[in-house]
């Protein structure tokens, strides 16, 4: 193909995705498209299963049994989550296998959050309330994404993330009608995911050289500041109803703009966790790939068996 | 040789007088494995009534670069909807 | 207590299935593969909303003012009357498809058995965890023979998982006090007869998946009186850590 004739194609390809058109896996696009695509939802399918482990760190410890049952069943879907999005970025032409490899190797990223510790059973609240809440933002506005498998993908996860931040609200409020030890639990876990909540809308726009084209391909609806602008406004008045106070002393509400306006984050923080620094980033790892490796024999007997029932089925026929 | 597990195609029905609707997809080593994981991620919430899976690699699909030659000719018949013919208010049950 | 018998027998089915879900909960993020894990937090679901109904149903017998959550996790070790097959730790995935199907054909046993008890919220909870134990059997059956019929390495870890965990089979079929008294009211069932068609089937699993049938040296015993595994300690230290923590809270 001639580069005029690529060029040609992109401003068809452009031209769809304006008008809203989606974008399917056997359509022509840039290989800038694919390649982006790919790393974005693969970092996401990343997120959702590295994701499990600071909460399935609590399953065996659930003070009741319907928490307990919330809990796993939670757990579960984020699982789901993960497999619907690495089925979308499989569309693309790369393997599960490959994607694997890319986090393993740490050459793919995931979202930081999941390199805090949980280390008391607020903090299952708390994650269900903040960071799921703030990947409920993020994720309602890809639903109208470009790339329909992604969009699909988000559409069905949207539906099942709903229970989740009830789910962790329920555990707050829960916290903050009991006794003063139970309460003081919720305020010290709002007081260690309050920040790294907010980071997880990414570094702010200034610093984001990839929003301008991800807004073009409608990967970014809307962009990293407004997104946390908008959690802060959602959060805040929710944290007044539980009584327990968000750990920032410059947060106060602005009437002239009508939203809230709040303290530095402390990016330091931020890119020293992207680097691999956080405070479990090292344990993260070495469980996704224990337990990949573990199962290794365990994926090589399933296909060994199906090949042979399949040499079976054969010979009986012939 | 090391071999993955291949992809498949989940198609639910989600209760009885639906068609099969493609849900998603998953991995499994073999068909039963495959009907198994189906159900258990796909209709965790009570989602489907019957399952079909298929391995993705028998999927014939068409190709979009022959959309104009495949789709575009069935955009001008329009005497195939009913809307092209005019007939007077009064005839009922048409 | 005026049921204590009955008290006591249900305990001894639900706490099976407490500690098996506990024991499957810890696998959730862990599995071979996404698939997988899934699955197996299926069945881990399945076997808590068991016990909830069970335990809510004890509390209610007991009319003490203990909720289920009390009850499942406020007694002491002596006091849990689980097989000490359930409390098995996860040592690969071998271990655990083995202690699975082990349990299951079990399971779908008593289930069935209980749907002709005479006491009707047992037959309402037995009813429901039929077609959920009959699933969980086809998958830990599944996968028995797809490891038994896999590779050399897999033939040889699934064997020796069943060659381990085949000693505490024969506990799955002791009657205790309780389940005896209930059995004769037809309340509970005879698990005495239950145990032939058990090996029965599964030998016939182990065959197909050319797995050996083990020669049952000694039993081993001890869980439904009380007497548990080393490994019973540390599941209940997890499971009632917020519990025996914090006394007297709501969560
Ligand atoms: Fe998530
Ligand atoms: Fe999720
Ligand atoms: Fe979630």
């Amino acid at each position: 193909m001639s580069e005029k004739e690529v060029k040609n194609l992109e401003a068809i390809f452009e031209a769809r995705i304006a008008r809203d058109e989606k974008i399917e896996p056997k359509d022509w696009m840039p290989e800038k498209y694919r390649q982006t695509h790919i790393r974005q939802i693969s970092q996401h399918a990343h997120s959702e299963i590295v994701g499990m482990l600071p909460e399935g760190n609590w399953i065996t410890r659930a003070p009741s049994l319907r928490r307990k049952a919330a809990l796993l069943a939670k757990v579960q879907d984020e699982a789901g989550h993960g497999l619907y999005l690495y089925s979308a970025t499989e569309t693309l032409g790369i393997s599960r296998e490959e994607l694997f490899d890319q986090l393993h190797s740490g050459k793919a990223k995931y979202s930081s959050i999941f390199n805090y510790p949980t280390i008391t059973w607020a903090d299952i609240g708390a994650i269900g309330w903040l960071v799921d809440g703030a990947a409920i933002i993020n994720q309602v506005a890809l639903c109208t994404t470009s790339f329909g498998p992604y969009a699909r993908a988000m559409v069905r996860i949207c539906k099942e993330e709903s229970f989740h931040q009830r789910q962790g609200y329920e555990i707050m409020l829960t916290l903050c009608n009991g006794t003063p030890e139970q309460k003081a639990m919720a305020q010290d876990a709002l007081n260690r995911w309050w920040w790294p909540s907010l980071m997880m809308f990414g570094p702010r726009d200034a610093d984001s050289p990839h929003t301008e084209q991800s807004m073009k391909w409608k990967l970014k609806r809307k962009t990293n500041d407004e997104l946390r602008q908008q959690f802060v406004d959602q959060t805040v008045p929710q944290a007044d109803i539980l009584g327990i106070t968000v750990p920032d002393p410059d947060l106060k509400f602005n009437a002239e703009t009508g939203h809230y306006d709040f303290g530095e984050i402390d990016w330091d923080e931020f890119w020293q966790v992207v680097k691999g620094h956080g405070p479990c980033n090292k344990e993260r790892m070495e469980a996704r790939v224990g337990a990949w490796e573990r199962g290794s024999w365990v994926r090589e007997a399933a296909m060994a068996y199906a090949e042979k029932q399949a040499k079976k089925k054969v010979a009986k026929a012939s | 040789m090391k071999k993955d597990w291949p992809l498949w195609e989940v198609f639910v029905r989600s209760k009885n007088g639906l068609e099969h609707r493609h849900f998603g997809s998953l991995h499994a080593a073999d068909a039963e494995m495959a009907l198994e994981n189906a159900r258990d991620v796909y209709t965790r919430r009570n989602e489907g009534v019957s399952i079909w899976v298929v391995e993705s690699k028998y999927i014939t699909a068409s190709n979009p670069a022959d959309n104009g030659e495949f789709f575009e000719p069935a955009q001008d018949k329009i005497y195939r909807h009913p809307t092209f013919y005019d007939l007077p208010d009064e005839v009922k049950h048409m | 207590m005026k049921d204590q018998d009955l008290y006591n027998y249900i305990l001894g089915i639900a706490d099976n299935s407490l500690i098996l879900g506990q024991r499957l909960g810890e696998l959730c993020g862990h599995g071979p593969n996404l698939e997988t894990d899934i699955a197996l937090t299926n069945i881990a679901l399945d076997l808590f909303g068991q016990t909830r109904s069970y335990y809510q149903y004890a509390a209610k017998i007991a009319g003490d003012g203990r909720t289920e959550d009390d009850i499942a996790m406020l007694r002491n070790e002596r006091d849990y009357k689980n097989v000490l097959l359930v409390e098995q730790p996860n040592t690969h995935f071998g271990h655990v498809i083995a202690r699975q199907f082990l349990f299951d054909v079990y399971h779908l046993q008593l289930m069935n058995a209980l749907q002709h008890s005479e006491d009707e919220m047992l037959v309402a909870i037995a009813r429901k965890g039929v077609k959920e134990v009959s699933y969980h059997k086809r998958f830990s059956g599944d996968w028995l023979k797809r490891l038994g019929d896999g590779t050399d390495e897999s033939k040889q870890k699934i064997q020796e998982a069943i060659d381990h965990f085949w000693p505490y089979t024969d506990e799955l079929f002791d009657m205790s006090d309780s389940d005896k008294k209930m059995a004769e009211q037809g309340i509970g069932v005879d698990l005495t007869a239950l145990k032939d068609e058990y090996y029965k089937q599964i030998s016939e699993v182990l065959e197909e998946a050319t797995l050996t049938i083990p020669d049952n040296p000694y039993s081993k015993r001890g869980g439904k009186q009380g007497i548990h595994t080393e490994h019973m300690g540390y599941i209940l230290t997890e499971l009632q850590y917020m519990q025996r923590t914090y006394p007297n809270m709501t969560w």
